[in-house]
């Protein structure tokens, strides 16, 4: 019994065990049935939008900036170039103790309070993913030491990237300018993805006025990434096409000559192929170095150039705007031949001074006891004022801002380089509106002296002397002659654009003016005779531009006034007299006298062009 | 009649009736299939998920190789050598236990090693077998089902070697003991009531547990299996990844070597706990299906080994240990897949790694033991 009843216990003690196993497979399947929803749900119903996901995990697009193109003198010298660069960068979402790393990495490299103010203010302004700036110009040996150490560092990357560079900084500083980067200011200006993964855009100069063909088009790349934002590999690519090469009509010997030329005077030198209108030469002393600008500058280093007494900042070339004195005395003796008013025999008596009719105020020259008789010759020659004075007193003010107008003065040129500034060519319609008071007749003789109201930037002064010699046609200024293709090699040369023709009444009237102009240098009495050579003749004018109003009855003591005061020289010339090839306007800031100090800077700077070929 | 039909059944399945040398080394044959398969599976898996790096390929065959060695040992015991055991294992396992909370070594936040002689090992991996064998060995020495005071001293059996696994702390392990002594409990005919009873427990038992008993990791773990997007850079980037690797990989995958978030290193702990969305990401749902009918196949050969298991004992166990697997299974697919939350439980005999699966491998020795040392009558 007891038997058999164990037997029927193990029985039982079976079966309720199968039913156990059987509701535990029940349950197995009950809950492999909800994987199998949760996998198809996932994996079917989701799967677009997973498959969404994943590329977006491991697909980047990122800009391929194209390469910048260079910027070449005529010879050739390279005036702005690439070079390659490493920069240390951080990838701020990738990393997990942003300043323990910092910490680290300043154990490793230098890094200065400068560059933690930069970063963090960049990584402000940039998204999590995108790559922030800590330390740019990584020296070689920084380099290796970050590559060793880069494992222990999840988002710090060593960034390759191009500089721009100014080999000749100083020296080319105000004609080719500088690039930086891009601003709020230029975003607005400019197609924001045409400049993605460029951090640079031409701020000044030429580099600013030919941004379009110096930068290129960007390309795309569409590349697969790791976990860690390391490419593994490209899939898609659409090259980015570089910017096309510059080159320059700028002889960088003959700029360097002007520079040296200037020694320690301030100034600006302007030279031009009056055949053309091509600039030689272009220079604004005192020069600075545009390189710090390209990675930003400093505060202070920038502070120190703004407040430069000497403003080396300032383009005097292309924006100073200076009485031309004494060198407008050429074009107004022209117009007098060509509007009859005189003959190149005409004579006038020089006293010294000059007085209106029915005035007393008394015009003075610049040579107390006169100069006598004087025909145009004599009085171009010698910088008689009273003979311009007089002259200008029957031209009239109209008749002067006309023809004065037809050489550029007074309107903006449109030279190739950025930040040009016009002169001010004085009318009484002009003074009507910005002084509000009526033009005085007085104010006629100083314009024909070239004082007074009347200004003019060197550039100015310099094509319009190449326009004078160039028999009245007026060549745009211009100082990029061709342009390259950086891929094909093809080098296009850009063609001279006429400005303007001015009339021509007699061609003789014209020849007598460079006539006078030749004598100024190399006549007996001539005001520039000490730049007299024997190899070429040179034709030029002297000026001297006041700063300093000195009284009626005061002595202009040079001396006795200090040096921010003095009065500036200015000197125009071209050469060689017979056939000119080249055209300048020199002027030195409080230099004193034309013919002294302006006119051998323009010797120096001609024999470099003419003689050493 | 029902005499029978049991007599018929055990001669259907008479060991001595098979030839040949699986039969005399004791392995069952479609239980053994079935592991060499999910193992070749691992391989062919973990070559692509590691980077197509052999030498973590030949580590894994090595601990493979190990795994089929004990199991060839174990199989090689009788069930009834093991039952006399069972006690014995269970307090030595109880000692160990206790060993590592005083000189256990560290890792990774947690005390789980002991190394003796040189050799290290977890003593929480001992307990997954020493646990469902004393508790075996306990019910099947009275009638079944069990009463209420034996249920009571089966479940403080259970709890005192859990409890120090929790301490170390390893949730995962210690819910992995936990469920192989309810298995038994459950297989020897426990009552539904008891089991309701137990779930009511736990809820008071559950809050205590999250108020004192958890670290702040394992909160983490909870917090963002509710949520994964409450912190998608830190413990929600595993689920948020996973998801992406296996709802990317469609219905029929990447193909092998190909899915880009395992190769690309976008999902973490590819070779090991997440090696499941590897496979879901680069064979896809059908690749999925394959693998759970491999693992089913394998699941109801442990029980039907289990149902006809000739002794209470070898029954309890055998089918407690096949559940446990399935527990694996589900627990890691479970998470992996985000219904549900992270806690540390490999995916068997494919994730990469030693202790669980020399474990699982000694378990799977027990049940071909069970298997294969039957009697043609019961005495």
């Amino acid at each position: 019994m007891s038997s058999l009843n164990s037997f029927r216990d193990h029985l039982r003690e079976r079966r309720l065990f199968i039913g156990r196993l059987w509701q535990a497979v029940l349950l197995i399947l009950l809950l492999l049935t909800g994987l199998v929803a949760r996998m198809a749900y996932l994996q079917i119903e989701q799967h677009p939008y997973f498959a969404q996901m994943s590329t977006e995990n491991r697909v980047r697009v990122q800009p391929l900036p194209p390469t910048r193109g260079l910027i070449y003198d005529r010879n050739g010298e390279l005036l702005a170039q690439n070079i390659p660069v490493h920069s240390l960068v951080i990838i701020p979402e990738r990393v997990k103790d942003m300043a323990w790393t910092l910490e680290q990495l300043a154990q490793l490299v230098t890094i200065s309070e400068e560059d933690l103010t930069r970063f963090e203010r960049l990584r402000q302004q940039r998204r999590r993913f995108e790559n922030v700036l800590l330390r740019s110009a990584l020296s070689e040996s920084e380099v290796a030491i970050i590559a060793v150490n880069r494992h222990r560092f999840p988002g710090v990357d060593i960034e390759a990237k191009l500089l721009r560079s100014y080999p000749h900084g100083v020296e080319t500083a105000h004609v080719v300018g500088y690039v930086g980067r891009i601003s709020e200011q230029d975003l607005a200006e400019i197609d924001g993805s045409a400049y993605s993964g460029t951090s640079y855009i031409g701020k000044t100069g030429v580099e600013r006025f030919y941004e379009r063909e110096l930068h290129g088009a960007v390309g795309l790349q569409r590349v697969e990434v790791n976990a860690f934002g390391r490419v593994v590999r490209v899939l898609e690519e659409q090259p980015s096409i570089p910017g096309r090469d510059l080159h320059l009509s700028l002889d960088l010997r003959l700029q360097r000559e002007a520079m040296a030329a200037f020694g320690e005077e301030n100034g600006a030198l302007v030279a031009i192929d009056p055949r053309d209108g091509s600039i030689l030469a272009m220079v604004s002393k005192p020069g600075f170095d545009p390189n710090p600008f390209v990675e930003g500058i400093s505060r202070a280093a920038f502070h120190a150039l703004q407040q430069s007494p000497y403003n080396p900042l300032f383009n005097r070339a292309l924006r100073g705007r200076y009485p031309p004195g004494s060198t407008t005395k050429p074009f107004v003796g022209l117009l007098g031949l060509e509007s009859e008013t005189i003959t190149p025999r005409q004579r006038i008596f020089c006293p010294g001074f000059y007085r209106l009719p029915n005035h007393q105020h008394r015009y003075r020259d610049w040579k107390r006891s006169g100069h006598g008789w004087m025909d145009l010759l004599d009085a171009v020659a010698q910088s008689c004022d009273v003979y311009f004075y007089a002259l200008a007193h029957e031209l009239g003010v109209e008749r002067m801002h006309d023809y004065l107008s037809k050489f550029g003065f007074g309107s903006p040129l449109g030279v190739d380089i950025s930040g040009e500034l016009s002169g001010l060519l004085p009318s009484p319609q002009w003074k009507r509106a910005n002084r509000n008071a009526p033009w005085y007749p007085g104010e006629t003789l100083i314009m024909g002296i070239g004082q007074g109201y009347f200004l003019t930037t060197p550039l100015e002064l310099a094509s319009a002397t190449a326009a004078l010699v160039q028999d009245g046609t007026h060549y745009r200024p211009h100082v990029v002659a061709a342009i390259g293709d950086h891929l094909t090699g093809e080098v296009t040369a850009l063609e001279p654009v006429l400005l303007s023709q001015v009339p021509i009444g007699n061609r003789l009237h014209w020849q007598h003016t460079i006539d006078t102009m030749i004598e100024v240098v190399e006549g007996q009495r001539g005001t520039a005779r000490r730049i007299r050579n024997p190899h070429y003749r040179i034709g030029g004018k002297t000026g001297t531009s006041q700063v300093f109003t000195v009284g009626q009855d005061e002595e202009y003591d040079a001396e006795s006034i200090p040096k921010r005061l003095r009065d500036h020289a200015l000197f125009i010339a071209f050469a060689p007299a017979e056939e000119p090839t080249i055209a300048l306007a020199v002027i030195v800031e409080n230099g004193g006298h034309g013919g002294a100090v302006a006119a051998p800077i323009a010797r120096q700077v001609l024999d470099r062009y003419l003689l050493e070929e | 009649m029902l005499y029978e039909r049991e007599i018929s059944s055990f001669r259907e399945s008479n060991p001595t009736r098979r030839q040949g040398v699986l039969a005399n080394l004791h392995l069952d044959l479609p239980l053994l299939t079935g592991l060499l398969l999910l193992c070749l599976v691992g391989l062919i898996v973990l070559y692509s998920a590691g980077g197509e790096e052999i030498e973590l390929v030949k580590r894994q065959l090595l601990r493979i190789l190990l795994g089929f060695i004990l199991l060839v040992a174990v199989a090689q015991l009788t069930p009834d050598l093991l039952r006399r055991w069972s006690p014995w294992l269970y307090l030595t396992a109880l000692g160990l236990l206790i060993a590592v909370l005083l000189f256990g070594e560290s890792g990774k936040g947690a005390q789980r090693w002991l190394a003796v002689a040189g050799i290290r090992f977890q003593p929480s991996e001992l307990a997954k077998l020493a646990v469902p064998m004393m508790i075996a060995w306990f019910l099947a020495s009275s009638r079944l089902p069990p009463r209420w005071d034996r249920l009571l001293i089966a479940s403080i059996l259970v709890i005192i070697p859990a409890l120090l696994i929790a301490r170390q702390p390893d949730l995962g392990t210690a819910l992995l003991v936990i469920s192989a002594g309810i298995f038994v409990l459950f297989l020897a005919g426990l009552s539904w009531r008891f089991l309701l009873a137990l779930v009511v427990a736990a809820i008071p038992l559950g809050w205590a547990l999250w108020e004192w008993g958890m670290r702040e990791y394992q909160r983490n773990r909870v917090l963002t299996f509710l949520n994964p997007e409450r912190d998608p850079l830190g413990s929600g980037y595993h689920i948020i990844q996973s998801k992406i690797a296996i709802g990317s990989g469609g219905l029929y995958g990447k193909g092998w070597l190909n899915g880009t978030q395992s190769q690309l290193e976008f999902l973490p702990e590819r070779t090991t706990d997440f090696i499941f969305a590897v496979i879901a990401e680069e064979f896809g749902l059908n690749g999925i299906l394959l693998l759970l009918a491999l693992y089913l196949f394998v699941i109801f050969r442990g029980l039907y080994i289990a149902a006809h298991a000739q002794h209470l004992y070898g029954r309890l166990l055998a089918g407690s240990l096949t559940l446990v697997f399935f527990v694996y299974l589900f627990v890691n697919t479970g998470m992996v897949s985000g219904i549900l939350p992270v806690v540390g439980v490999p995916l068997p005999l494919i994730s990469y790694g030693g202790t669980s699966m020399v474990t699982i491998m000694i378990g799977f020795g027990i049940l071909m033991s069970i298997h294969t040392h039957r009697k043609l009558l019961p005495t």
